[in-house]
């Protein structure tokens, strides 16, 4: 089975994305130029999601790749609801009180975010206004604890992650008298989703992570390579403070059995996650909610399975690790992107990838003859199998798009290998899981020209 | 040209030691140029100063100094020939599209043949023939067209097959190719030595060369040049030449005033290998492979081979101070498709073994013609530059051309369409020229298809309305940076990708036309025709009307209101413009001439009308929107809108008068639709532009009208016999000749420019005929369209070619419009052309080789169009523009 270039193509291009942030008459210049995304699932269907927003009361953008687990509903509902806690953690006080006082006199409300999403991004209908009502009573919290102070973003970061699984948790214990939301809630809290999300406003960056998804930062070197900065920790078991979190948090007694085969519990890979209320509530909990649940749900054995050895819940958490990061002109580009992309690649490759992608540039050294002795057919030969290196640049529009050709056809010299691409590409839907998991990638490219601005401001 | 140092050709090296020239071989002397003293000082004062010792300098120096003229001086910034000049390919070829330059080439060929003999100097030529070669049908008709032409040239060529050409070269994989065109006299020459033999020349008469000078800038005074500032000093002078070459467009802007020079540096690269096994024959063919867009010649017993790539790489968009940074270098992986097509076309070059992939930079123009003439700005500015990669071919005869305009005030030949004026400031635009070119250089291997429209550097100059007919479908192409609609695709119809309707034949727009044009016969059709250049010319005295009796053949002192078509002649009597004049008060004149005559015909006026502070000029040609009523219910739909009776007894042809249209006022009416069609044309000030096109066409509604364009107005006019200026007409045209006596008054009781030529030749009769043609037995749908350039034949002998054609509609035939010649049969003289001659004579029309029946007619057919307002003989036999 063979796909032919443009099957390739298509098959890569169905999820991409960009977004051009519109240039105004100098003010209000961003220090994002835009993005590009993309998605190429293994899971049938794909268990990823991505989302993107301007904030439209403060200042600033958002984006964030979510990386489900046991089905797609939890990321799907982060996905949906994350932003939204966020954007209103950053929102001053008389923001709120504004915002409140609409929706208690039926005025129209002030729109908080602006939603840069593919086509396929799709948010639920249904659970709208079961989302709204939890997110209205969270502002009015905020309101009533009014401190005054403005909004630190790392903390706002922290509480609306934190607050958002709160909830999922909640809805799933109350449920819902409609019995297809009902169902939903359950499926988001049983689920899980990991969580990697930027925050940009002008030279600050903010990464909030939760999970085994990753924020790199591409950086071009005065001569003109490029290097990459990590901007998140993995949650996982290969990151030994968070193996030593995971032991603080629970008795000597359970040292041996928390972390099994690199997993949490033998189970889970993530180490933090939303959702997952499997690992957070009591035994007794859970067995009420499923066994007052759907039958759906009663007749599902992961969700009636209790994970082995669970003594001391909640095992795992919601809550980020947010770091900031003053951004310099030389920091040209973010990339985002879910496991999937990281277990191909190393992340040296992603920057210098993306980096020569952005800047056109493709570090091969010109031919020179000088006093060789080269023959035409020779000549002709070396300039064939340069130029189709560099050809799979010019295929692509979208910075994420690239990555994942080169994720998936890379052979060992570091360049796409069409056959190979096209194997990975046709793997039957059973198959495909095995030999690579979901992608999904954001990459966000700054403007230097601002950046450099701010800084001399500063 | 001149700047580039890089030496990589073993030539000799000359310097300037009085007029002597003596020879040096070196090659490694570069290095030590800076202990060589400068040996003759500059001269405070010449007739001329050129600048630029390349092939363009130096011919126009020789043809200069043979004319007579010897107190010239040329100034060349680093050494002869070292520019482009010293890196170009050297081939002389006169396979060329537009016959000027064809005409130039043949001349260039056969100066270059005999100036060894002339000047000593070895100038390497060898007559090797060159092969054309085409991949495909298309390409084998664009080569059969140019056969004809260099056939009725008297040049040698022929349109052989494929064996034929393997015959002619042993390399070539001939398995693609569908026939090809062979030119025997073609040749190959060491540009650098045809360049230092036309200096020796040039210096042995007298002219004074100055190697390492260069200038700064051109001084002007009053508009004109009175000198240059070089690094060596100051020359007083009358004529500057600008032949800088790529530097031409930066030198141009570094005056007082700016001379804007449209060119466009783009590197150009070609390969040079060591020699074959068995070398070749030095007389070996060079091979043009347009569809593999490159050529291939015999360089040392290797091989030479460059080509037009599609995706070129501008340089010195920023100026030249880049020339530093840039080293100009090899790039192999640019080069890779032009070498993937050297070796496809032979094969055999494989094992050959590279020398040296040379990187030299060619300037290009934003129409792939050259420039030449005298600056609309600067009297006594000159330019010759732009050679578009075709330098060595054009160079000969466009020295002489350019030498001929200095020396007599006009060349021998036509060259309007190289002429600086063509263009105006609009094409000055830094980033419009780099994105033009980057068009431009692959065009020249692309298939050379009728009505082909630029892509690049596009929606410049609109009309107001734009938009509105842009939404309804129109095609647009453009002339002098103008949008003009060619068509409307209707709604729902699709036409082929602009790379699939290239076409030699039956065009897809056929029918789509063909509506429009019937749409013209039966009701009423819009056409936007707001390119036109417009002029207000007015005094307090009678100064203006003075004037323009004067520089106008037809009578102007008509009553106001009135609407004159008449030529602007020069001294021999030749049409500089063709325009139509309103009178529109005792000492005020509104001048509608075509869309590219805003920058010659302004400054033709300019440097003619007398310096009076009462007779002003102004170019409104942006303050009105043209709108073109054609057709039978024009009439009603006009008198609807103005509550005016437009009836021929109320509103006359050839009549002007402001009215109101809807609610806009001040709309000036003309009686006139350049077509011979009733009908009107609406001078509409542009605030109005939107307001009157929507009340027409709501107006116009139950009339049945609808959009229109160009292409149906050419079929319209053409099917009437209107020539049309810059196609038709030209400096070499007089009204006599085209059948327009009855727009020259001889006797309106003041001399005008251009009378005496006129006289002369209604004495002793005209030597070219403006004729009709209506093809006989052309198969529109099968057989191949003609455009223009096709050779007529009378009785079997060539008597001229084709100036325009379309197809009409009405008639069901291809009418083709051209100019008849009397040559004797014995001597080739040319005799005086009668009305009896063109009428007693068979004659055929030759496209791309096949040749087809046609009827001449000197008079358009009246009888076969509806119903003729009065008046329209005036305006039937008239005149028309596009």
């Amino acid at each position: 089975f063979y796909l032919t270039p443009p099957q390739v193509n298509s098959i890569l291009k169905a999820n991409e994305y960009s977004f051009k942030v519109p240039e105004f008459d100098g003010k209000n210049v961003s220090s994002v130029l835009g993005f590009d995304s993309n998605q190429l699932p293994a899971n049938a269907p794909i268990e990823d999601r991505r989302s993107a927003a301007t904030c439209l009361q403060t200042r600033g953008m958002l984006l964030g790749v979510f990386d489900g687990h046991a089905g797609c509903a939890c990321a799907q509902a982060v996905s949906e609801r994350l932003f939204y806690y966020i954007a209103v953690s950053l929102l001053p006080h008389e923001t709120l009180l504004e915002i409140e006082n609409a929706v208690e006199s039926g005025r129209a409300l002030l729109p908080i975010l602006q939603w840069h999403k593919h086509p396929n991004d799709y948010f639920s209908k249904e659970a709208s206004k079961l989302y709204f009502n939890s997110l209205r009573t969270y502002w009015q919290e905020l309101i009533d604890l009014n401190s005054g102070e403005t909004t630190d973003v790392k903390e706002a970061l922290i509480n609306a992650f934190k607050r958002l699984d709160n909830d999922i948790s909640l809805e799933a214990q109350v449920g819902d008298p409609n019995s297809f939301l009902n169902y939903l809630v359950l499926r988001v809290a049983f689920s899980g989703a990991t969580a990697c999300v930027a925050h940009v406003d002008g030279v600050d960056l903010h990464i909030a992570n939760t999970g085994d998804s990753r924020a790199m930062l591409g950086v071009q070197e005065e001569d003109g390579s490029w290097s990459a900065v990590n901007l998140s920790y993995d949650h996982n078991a290969q990151n030994e403070h968070e193996v030593e979190r995971v032991k603080m948090e629970h008795p000597k007694s359970e040292e041996k059995s928390l972390v099994k085969q690199d997993r949490l519990l033998g189970l889970l890979m993530p180490f933090r996650a939303f959702g997952d209320v499997k690992f957070k509530w009591s035994i007794e909990l859970q067995k009420r909610v499923v066994e007052s649940g759907p039958d759906q749900l009663n007749d599902n054995e992961y969700t009636k399975f209790i994970p082995p050895n669970y003594h001391t819940p909640p095992y795992l958490t919601a809550e980020p690790e947010v770091i900031h990061h003053k951004l310099r002109p030389q920091d040209k580009f973010l990339v985002l992107a879910t496991d999937g992309l990281w277990e191909t690649m190393h992340r040296q490759d992603v920057a210098r990838i993306v980096g020569e992608y952005l800047t056109g540039v493709h570090h091969q050294q010109p031919i020179a003859v000088g006093g060789y002795k080269v023959t035409l057919g020779q000549m002709h030969g070396l300039l064939t199998e340069r130029r189709a290196r560099i050809s799979s640049v010019f295929e692509d529009q979208n910075a994420a798009t690239h990555l994942i050709r080169h994720a998936m056809g890379n052979n060992e010299f570091g360049t796409v290998d069409h056959e190979r691409l096209s194997k990975m590409l046709s793997l039957p839907e059973e198959l495909a899981r095995m030999y690579r998991d979901d992608i999904t990638i954001i990459v966000v490219q700054f403007n230097s020209h601002v950046i450099g601005a701010c800084q001399n401001e500063e | 040209a001149a700047g580039m140092f890089l030496r990589l050709l073993s030539d000799v090296r000359w310097r300037a030691a009085n007029p002597k020239w003596r020879k040096m071989t070196c090659s490694q002397r570069s290095t030590s140029s800076t202990a060589e003293p400068h040996p003759v000082s500059l001269p405070a004062q010449a007739q001329v100063v050129i600048c630029g010792g390349g092939i363009m300098g130096t011919s126009v120096a020789y043809h200069l100094s043979k004319m007579g003229w010897k107190d010239i001086v040329l100034l060349e910034q680093g050494r002869l020939a070292a520019g482009t000049t010293r890196f170009c390919a050297g081939i002389v070829s006169t396979a060329r599209h537009v016959s000027v330059e064809l005409k130039m080439a043949d001349y260039s060929n056969k100066l270059y043949q005999q100036l060894e003999q002339e000047t000593g100097v070895n100038t390497g030529y060898v007559r090797t023939g060159s092969v054309s070669l085409a991949q495909t049908q298309d390409r084998l008709i664009s080569l059969k067209r140019i056969a004809s032409s260099l056939n009725v040239m008297g040049i040698p060529c022929e349109i052989i097959t494929p064996k034929q050409v393997a015959q002619l070269h042993p390399l070539i994989n001939i398995h693609d190719l569908v026939g090809a065109m062979y030119v025997p006299e073609d040749a190959l020459v060491s540009s650098a030595n045809v360049s230092l033999a036309l200096a020796t020349a040039a210096s042995r008469n007298g002219v004074q060369i100055h190697e390492r000078t260069s200038v700064s800038h051109v001084s002007i005074q009053k508009g004109r040049v009175t000198g240059v500032e070089t690094d060596r000093g100051q020359i007083r002078c009358q004529y500057f030449v600008n032949c800088a070459g790529q530097w031409a467009y930066e030198l141009g802007h570094s005056g007082e005033e700016p001379v804007n020079i449209p060119l466009h540096a783009c590197e150009h690269f070609y390969l040079l290998t060591h020699p074959l096994k068995e070398p070749l024959a030095s007389n070996i063919p060079t091979i043009v492979d347009p569809d593999g867009r490159i050529y291939i010649r015999n360089w040392q017993g290797g091989i030479l081979s460059g080509g037009f790539e599609k995706n070129p790489k501008p340089l010195f968009t920023e100026g030249r101070n880049q020339l530093e940074i840039h080293n100009l270098q090899e790039d192999w992986d640019h080069f890779e498709p032009l070498l993937s097509s050297l070796l496809r076309r032979m094969p055999d070059l494989e094992a050959l073994q590279i020398m040296q992939l040379v990187n030299c930079p060619e300037s290009f123009t934003p129409d792939m013609r050259c420039i030449m003439g005298e600056s609309p700005t600067v009297r006594g500015y000159f330019v010759l530059a732009g050679m578009n990669s075709a330098g060595i071919s054009y160079g000969g005869g466009a020295g002489k051309y350019l030498a001929e305009w200095m020396v007599n005030g006009y060349p021998s030949e036509n060259v309007w369409s190289l002429d600086l004026k063509r263009f105006g400031t609009l094409q000055s635009s830094r980033t419009f020229l780099r994105h033009r070119v980057m068009e431009v250089m692959p065009l020249m291997c692309d298939l050379k298809v009728p009505r082909w429209d630029f892509q690049t550097g596009r929606q410049l100059r609109t009309s107001p309305l734009y938009d509105r007919l842009d939404a309804q479908g129109a095609r647009w192409m453009e002339k002098h940076g103008f949008e003009r609609v060619k068509y409307f695709v209707p709604p729902g119809k699709d036409l082929l990708d602009l790379d699939q309707s290239k076409t030699f034949y039956k065009p897809d727009w056929f029918d789509i036309v063909g509506s429009e044009v019937k749409c013209c016969k039966e009701a009423v059709c819009v056409i936007d025709m707001s390119s036109f250049t417009k002029f207000e010319i007015s005094s307090t005295g009678d100064q203006a009307l003075e004037s323009l009796q004067y520089l106008f053949s037809n009578d102007l002192d008509v009553p106001v209101g009135h609407v004159v078509h008449t030529g602007m002649l020069n001294e021999k009597g030749g049409y500089e413009n063709d325009c139509s004049i309103a009178r529109l008060s005792k000492r005020s004149f509104f001048m509608i001439s075509p869309t590219d005559q805003q920058v010659h015909c302004w400054a033709w006026l300019k440097n003619r009308l007398p310096d009076d502070s009462n007779l002003t000029m102004e170019d409104v040609t942006w303050k009105y929107t043209a709108l073109n009523l054609i057709g039978p219910r024009a009439v009603d739909v006009l008198s609807e809108l103005s509550y005016a009776p437009m009836t021929p007894e109320h509103f006359p042809s050839l009549f002007c008068k402001e009215m109101s249209v809807g609610y806009a006022n001040g709309i000036r009416v003309m009686s006139i639709t350049h077509t011979g069609e009733p009908g009107f044309m609406l001078y509409i000030p542009i605030e109005y532009a939107l307001h009157v096109y929507n009340e027409v066409m709501n107006m116009g509604q139950k009339y049945g009208i609808r959009n229109a364009g160009y292409y149906a107005l050419r079929s319209l006019r053409i099917e009437k016999f209107f020539a049309f200026w810059g196609q038709d007409l030209d400096a070499f045209t007089t009204p006599m000749e085209c059948g327009r006596e009855f727009q020259v008054k001889l006797e309106k009781g003041m001399q005008f420019v251009g009378q005496e030529a006129l006289l002369e030749q209604k004495q002793n009769g005209v030597y070219k005929r403006f004729t009709m043609f209506i093809l006989e037995d052309h198969d529109t749908d099968m057989d191949l369209w003609p455009w223009w350039g096709e050779p007529i034949f009378r009785n079997g002998r060539y008597v001229g070619k084709t100036t325009s054609s379309a197809y009409s509609y009405t008639l069901e035939r291809h009418v083709c419009l051209g100019f008849v010649q009397h040559f004797d049969e014995k001597t080739g003289e040319e005799l005086v052309v009668t009305t009896d001659f063109i009428n007693q004579g068979e004659y055929e029309i030759d496209i791309a080789g096949q040749r087809f029946q046609a009827k001449a007619k000197l008079y358009p057919f009246s009888s076969l169009f509806a119903q003729r307002r009065r008046k329209d003989e005036e305006e039937l036999s008239g005149y028309q523009r596009e």
